[in-house]
């Protein structure tokens, strides 16, 4: 199996990070341009990586660790770049970058592969996961947006304005970027998990059996639908529905780690 | 094809001369038609704003020569006597006469380094000259690149983004939390200089309602006839600071105008929706408690202060890097300059060298009656190839010089051994 699409994913990505953190420090918009470039091309080369890797295998990308978290990483990128070209708003990249990265190297890291329980066949099984990735990675976004909100909240409020402030979003947009990221993973958190039940169901002839996945995943439905509710409150608008969308997706780390690998039956990897 | 540029800016002359040498558009299109019917210049430039007035040109003959006679008429036309204006006037020829462009162009010349609307003025003056017909191939050239350089100063540095005011420190910085101000409202307290100017950058910023609020309200019906806003009785806090999301306060007090219950009152009825608060009054408007308030951003005349002084720091830090893109494009407009003047100094050396070949064969074919017409015809255009051939492949490779001080140094020695003065292009 050729390497050269995962070293074209990883340079295109390193890349990019680098000039996002250009453009964010010295507001160069080719800089800001060619950071968006090549994050597309990032997200090209790591789509026939993935691909590659799966005819080789003849396997899903989330059969495994390494799959599910390249896949993650893939999503990732793709719901940032579509929220920034959404938006007009590059400065964030450089923020999003890092995570993206991180879970690409990871994926390489990763333990030895463990099979999944369950035979992860079919379209419906297929939508399932990838609409929980896609889930995860939305939270995922609108953890770094709230962590990006509260650094520049405490920025403008101390008067530490330097040269970034000047180049981050408004406030008020952070915020309305973290809800609609909040919005697109709980749309597809439900229909995956709706997925999952229907699968489940063709495949043992019962639709439910005990997972504490299923648990987890309600608990983080649970959160992220009050996240949504209270984020529009008088109470909460502002700094306190950020601190809450950051503790939401801790709850999903814990989900998507300790209760995939070490308690969870039939989820492993995702 | 010499560039001269004579003019005044704000370093050089005080106000009073400054208003009596400005240029309206149509006194800019009179003196360019009366530069080039005098014969003083062939193309003409006129770029008058309210800190400087300058003519930029390309005169018949040498650039210093016509210096005097543009600073008579810049004398004439303006009825200043020359004694006055001469000491305020700066002459400005090729090299420098571009960098100097480049340079107002890319707001490194201006009163506030890295003003906006220099390039924009520039633009103007460029259009408008163009339109009229007093630009050439060179005025084209030349403010053509001084607007892409202004463009690249203001994408590729900070000269230009950092508030350097006050009043549009505190706007921006209400963008910060909002964005865009076109669907805000702002209610601004007191009616005094400083809040006309905070108004000011409110309507430049788009701000969708303006409410206005002041113990007089002669003055505040004064400023929302002038800035199309709404006058809001003195005291009706409740209504006005539930609706607006800036608030800026400038009104002379001893006691604080807005108190933290007030404001605590106001923030549980908008819902607790983001307040940004600029207190610019001394004493301060607005207790200074009130900024612990969840969702309120508050900055008073210190903070602001502070701010612009970082932002001059900033903005001044960023001038190397301006300058390096100054540097770069007066090298591409020399660069063109020398290879235009290339090939008009190839073409005029081809002529001359034509005229010694006809005088050469008309003296020696006399003595040479035995050739036949079609014999002198083969002589007389084997001599064209061989010049041809001579001109060709050093023309070629000054053409090809990639440094620009040996390819401007080229053309000079070039234009100083075969041509005189009278034959330059």
């Amino acid at each position: 199996m050729s390497h050269l699409f995962l070293i074209l994913t990883i340079v295109a990505y390193v890349g990019s990070l680098i000039f996002y953190l250009g453009f964010l420090n010295t507001g160069n918009e080719t800089m800001g341009r060619l950071g968006t470039l090549l994050l597309g091309l990032g997200l090209v080369a790591h789509y026939f990586a993935l691909l590659e890797r799966s005819r080789g295998l003849h396997t899903v990308p989330y059969h495994d660790l390494y799959g599910s978290m390249s896949l993650f990483g893939w999503l990732l990128a793709l719901t940032y770049l579509g929220l920034e070209l959404f938006h007009q708003q590059r400065s964030v990249g450089a923020f999003v970058l890092p995570f993206i990265i991180v879970f690409f190297v990871a994926a390489h890291l990763a333990p030895a592969d463990r099979l999944s329980p369950a035979p992860a066949k079919g379209v419906i099984f297929a939508f399932h996961v990838t609409l929980s990735i896609l889930a995860y990675a939305a939270f995922a976004l609108s953890f770094v947006f709230s962590l990006i909100f509260l650094g520049e909240e405490w920025l403008l409020r101390s008067r530490k304005l330097g040269n970034v402030v000047w180049r981050l979003p408004p406030l008020e947009l952070l915020e309305r970027m973290s809800r609609s990221s909040v919005f697109v993973g709980l749309v597809s958190i439900a229909i995956g998990t709706a997925l999952g039940f229907v699968w489940v169901d063709r495949l043992r002839g019962q639709i439910w059996y005990y997972d504490p996945k299923y648990v987890i995943t309600l608990l983080v439905l649970l959160l992220y639908v009050l996240y949504f509710h209270l984020a529009r409150t008088a109470a909460w608008r502002g700094a306190r529905a950020s601190k809450l969308c950051i503790f939401n997706f801790f709850v999903v780390v814990v989900s998507f780690t300790v209760v995939n690998l070490y308690l969870s039956q039939s989820h492993r990897y995702f | 094809m010499e560039i001269v540029l004579v003019g005044l800016n704000h370093r050089t002359a005080p106000v009073e001369v400054r208003e009596r040498v400005s240029f309206t558009a149509e006194q800019s299109r009179k003196a360019a038609e009366e530069l080039r019917s005098r014969g003083i210049l062939q193309e003409t430039l006129v770029l008058s704003t309210c800190n400087r007035s300058e003519i930029y040109g390309v005169p018949p003959e040498s650039s210093h020569e016509c210096a005097p006679g543009l600073s008579s008429f810049l004398s004439e036309f303006h009825s200043v006597r020359a004694d006055v204006l001469g000491v305020s006037l700066y002459h400005h020829y090729d090299r420098a006469a571009v960098r100097h462009l480049f340079r107002v162009s890319a707001g490194l010349d201006s009163m506030l380094l890295g003003e906006a609307e220099i390039l924009g003025q520039v633009r103007e003056a460029y259009r408008y000259a163009h339109e009229y017909g007093a630009t050439g191939p060179v005025l084209n050239r030349l403010f053509q690149g001084a607007l892409e350089v202004g463009k690249r100063v203001r994408s590729e540095t900070e000269l230009g983004t950092r508030p350097m005011s006050v009043a549009s420190a505190g706007v921006k910085l209400a963008e910060r939390i909002f964005g865009k101000m076109n669907e805000r409202i702002a209610l601004v307290l007191g009616a005094g200089t400083i809040s006309e100017q905070v108004v000011n950058q409110l309507r430049d910023r788009g701000i969708a309602r303006l409410f206005l609020m002041n113990r007089s309200r002669e003055r505040a019906d004064e400023l929302a006839v002038r800035f199309g806003g709404k006058v809001v009785e003195w005291g009706e806090w409740e209504t006005a600071l539930t609706a607006a999301d800036v608030v800026v306060s400038s009104v002379a007090s001893e006691e604080p105008v807005l108190r933290r219950e007030t404001l605590e009152a106001v923030m549980s009825a908008r819902g607790n929706r983001a307040l940004f608060l600029m207190d610019l009054g001394m004493p301060r408007n607005i207790e200074a408690s009130a900024a612990e308030l969840y969702n309120i951003y508050m900055y008073n005349i210190d903070d602001l202060t502070e701010i612009v002084e970082q932002n001059r720091h900033a903005r001044e830090s960023e001038v190397p890097r301006a300058e390096t893109i100054v540097d770069e494009h007066v090298g591409k407009f020399l660069s063109w300059q020398a290879s235009v003047e290339l090939v008009g100094l190839v073409d005029a050396l081809r002529e001359r060298l034509r005229e010694e070949r006809e005088a050469f064969i008309r003296a020696r074919m006399d003595s040479m009656n035995h050739l036949t017409v079609a014999e002198r015809e083969r002589m007389e255009s084997m001599m064209d190839e061989l010049l041809e051939k001579l001109l060709l492949e050093p023309a070629e490779r000054l053409r090809g010089e990639k440094e620009l001080r040996r390819k401007i140094q080229n053309v000079e020695a070039l234009r100083d051994l075969f041509l005189s003065n009278r034959e330059k292009p």
